[in-house]
């Protein structure tokens, strides 16, 4: 099992480290920098742009090949990724923005994990039922919406919400209250309150996505023979579905899950930018926009990271279910 | 990242218990469009589909306005008789601009959805058939696009294809949208391979290229199909995303996606701005995937995903 793991992980690994790299020339070769400084008045000379460039390792007049071994060099020396356009280190600003990031991917994927698997659960035990066909409309029309949508949607029904009551029940605009006074739990209490829309939105989409995928594994699972013998030898109904049931028919789940986290991830940076948080995904997007390779590099490092670990969490979670691949 | 090659393969030879009744043995083809009709998803879808690309078409017809009409007289009015889905805040018509949103959405949807599946196709098959190091090349480029998330990868492109034209999109999206249908025909292509038909024509000489176009796609031309028909759905999301927050479609043409751009900032004043092409965008990618889904059940009652 160890052995199998470690094989993933390393797969894995390999494939992220390509996959910032590639990101890295990629970047390199589309993004120009130096047009930041081109249209500025009075014009900045040509040699106080390039020794600007030069400074960040981004002159466009270095070989891209030689760039990338300075970038390499560098993070294996020094553990820098760089500095941003704005002079601050590349890590720095990743240190701060991460935690926005992981605290709605985290809860968000959770919350979409358990309640999919627990829909399509339902679902597949209530086959063709009324319950089982406004799940399965539900989840077809959440997954027709785009995520943007959702959050705006969301946003809508709030502030109609907000309206009824008279009073700001739910605050959705940016990651905090500014300026708010009070001790340590109002503090905790206004994140939470802001958590609140975009982790329902982020949810949603898994959840519709994941319900699709454990409804049909469940239908699968529940024509075997081996849920008539569990029934046969006494176990309850209940039983036999939990024990014997969900568990097998979690076992492709759990590879689904590696595949559409770079979905989720896609969708977290549409999230976090409807809803105006400074996260990686602002980040990311920001940095293209004011062509900062160095800061784009980092922001896929850190896509990549977080896929490696789902990627091997879901590799575990394989091995534990499945006892095939343990021996 | 070999658990994809364990995806199930339809056994497209197999007969299903139906056929063993009747004497004449019924065609694949009959059985499954007698599969689909038998399917509720499949009519909600199909009507939905055909309905929302007759009103693309024709529903301009019997609007007064026209997309790029500013009436000065009603400047940011509710939904009236006069301007069925309200205006926006210099008087442009929301009606007629939804309906030219929708033509450019679906052309991109309509367009990229089968060009992806014919790319997934060519470069499934060549992978599966070829096999050796082009086949390992091959895989490791879809695993390398399947780690980057396609959206991040639209957006640092976006600089190039923001001065080519919106057709440019078409391309740009059905680049990125084959990945992992690839891997399926991929894994479909490795079995055939070992069929006799396919030894065969090896055999008698006859060259790679021809093999492939001749025996090997149309045999997975089912998936393609399917691929293709959730690929329009697929599309659409993107390319309202990038058009959402400015990566796409640019000003002068009219997407969904530019047009909720437009209305996100009024959407809890004056909803009517955002709504109304908001669910015109849901019901038609709603419509194309229920299509898709049918499809893809019909096609293969015992495929893994969206069973029904």
């Amino acid at each position: 099992m160890i052995g199998f793991i470690a094989k993933r992980f390393i797969n894995y690994a390999v494939l992220s480290a390509i996959a910032t790299l590639s990101a890295y020339v990629l970047a390199s070769i589309i993004l120009n920098p130096a047009s930041r400084y081109l249209g500025r008045n009075p014009r900045p000379s040509d040699d106080t742009i390039n020794a600007i460039l030069d400074g960040l390792g981004v002159n466009p007049n270095t070989p891209v090949i030689e760039r990338l071994w300075a970038w390499i060099v560098n993070l294996v020396t020094h553990g820098s990724l760089g500095d941003t356009i704005h002079n601050t280190t590349v890590i720095s600003e990743m240190t701060a923005r991460a935690g926005t990031s992981l605290r709605l991917l985290i809860l968000g994927t959770i919350i979409a994990a358990i309640v999919g698997v627990a829909i399509g659960v339902w679902g597949a035990v209530r086959q063709y039922r009324i319950s089982d066909q406004a799940i399965s409309y539900a989840s077809f029309t959440i997954l027709a919406t785009p995520a943007f949508v959702l959050g705006i949607l969301l946003m809508i029904l709030a502030t109609m919400l907000n309206n009824v009551l008279g009073i700001q029940l739910i605050s959705f605009t940016g990651e905090y209250t500014a300026g708010l006074d009070g001790g340590w739990w109002a503090h905790v209490l206004d994140r939470a309150a802001h958590l609140l829309l975009p982790t329902i939105s982020l949810a949603l989409m898994g959840a519709a996505g994941y319900s699709r995928y454990q409804r049909s594994a469940m239908l699968d699972v529940l024509a075997a023979d081996y849920i008539r013998t569990a029934r046969s030898k006494g176990r309850t109904r209940g039983s036999a579905l939990v024990r014997h049931g969900v568990r097998v028919a979690l076992i492709p789940m759990s590879t689904y899950f590696a595949y559409s986290f770079a979905t989720v991830l896609a969708g977290a940076a549409v999230t976090e930018l409807v809803f105006s948080w400074h996260g990686m995904g602002e980040m990311l997007v920001q940095a293209i926009t004011q062509s900062d390779i160095n800061a784009f590099t980092g922001a896929i490092l850190f896509n990549a990271v977080l896929i490696l670990i789902a990627g091997t969490l879901a590799d575990i979670v394989y091995a534990a279910l499945d006892p095939r691949v343990r021996v | 990242m070999s658990m994809l090659d364990e995806v199930p393969i339809g056994d497209i030879a197999a007969g299903s218990p139906e056929t063993s009744h009747s004497k004449k043995p019924v065609s694949r083809l009959r059985l499954v469009v007698s599969r689909l009709r038998s399917t509720p998803r499949f009519w909600v879808g199909i009507i939905g589909l055909v309905a929302i690309i007759l009103w693309a078409i024709f529903g301009l017809v019997p609007n007064a306005w026209n997309a790029t009409d500013l009436d000065v007289y009603n400047m940011g009015s509710r939904p009236t008789g006069l301007h069925w889905f309200g205006t926006s805040d210099i008087g442009e018509d929301i009606y007629a601009q939804t309906i030219v949103g929708l033509r450019k959405s679906l052309i991109i949807g309509l367009l990229v959805g089968p060009l992806a599946a014919i790319i997934a196709g060519v470069v499934g098959a060549v992978a599966g058939y070829l096999g050796g190091w082009w086949d390992r090349a091959i895989v490791w480029v879809i695993d390398l696009l399947l780690v980057l998330p396609s959206l991040f990868l639209f957006i640092l492109l976006s600089p190039i294809f923001k001065s080519l034209s919106w057709v440019a999109l078409i391309f740009l999206l059905s680049g990125f949208g084959w990945m992992i249908m690839a891997r399926v025909i991929r894994a479909q292509t490795r079995s055939l391979r070992e069929r006799d038909f396919i030894k065969a024509a090896r055999f008698m000489g006859v060259d790679t290229w021809t093999i492939i176009r001749r025996h090997v796609l149309p045999n997975v031309s089912s998936l393609l199909i399917i691929d293709a028909t959730l690929g329009v759905g697929g599309a659409i999301l993107s390319e309202t995303t990038l058009s959402f927050f400015g990566f796409g479609i640019q000003a002068p043409d009219v997407s969904l996606g530019t047009l909720l751009t437009a209305g996100q900032g009024a959407a809890a004043t004056r909803p009517w701005l955002f709504i109304f092409p908001a669910a015109i965008l849901v019901f038609t990618v709603l419509s194309a995937s229920l299509v898709g889904d049918a499809l893809r059940d019909a096609v293969d009652p015992t495929s893994g995903v969206n069973r029904d």
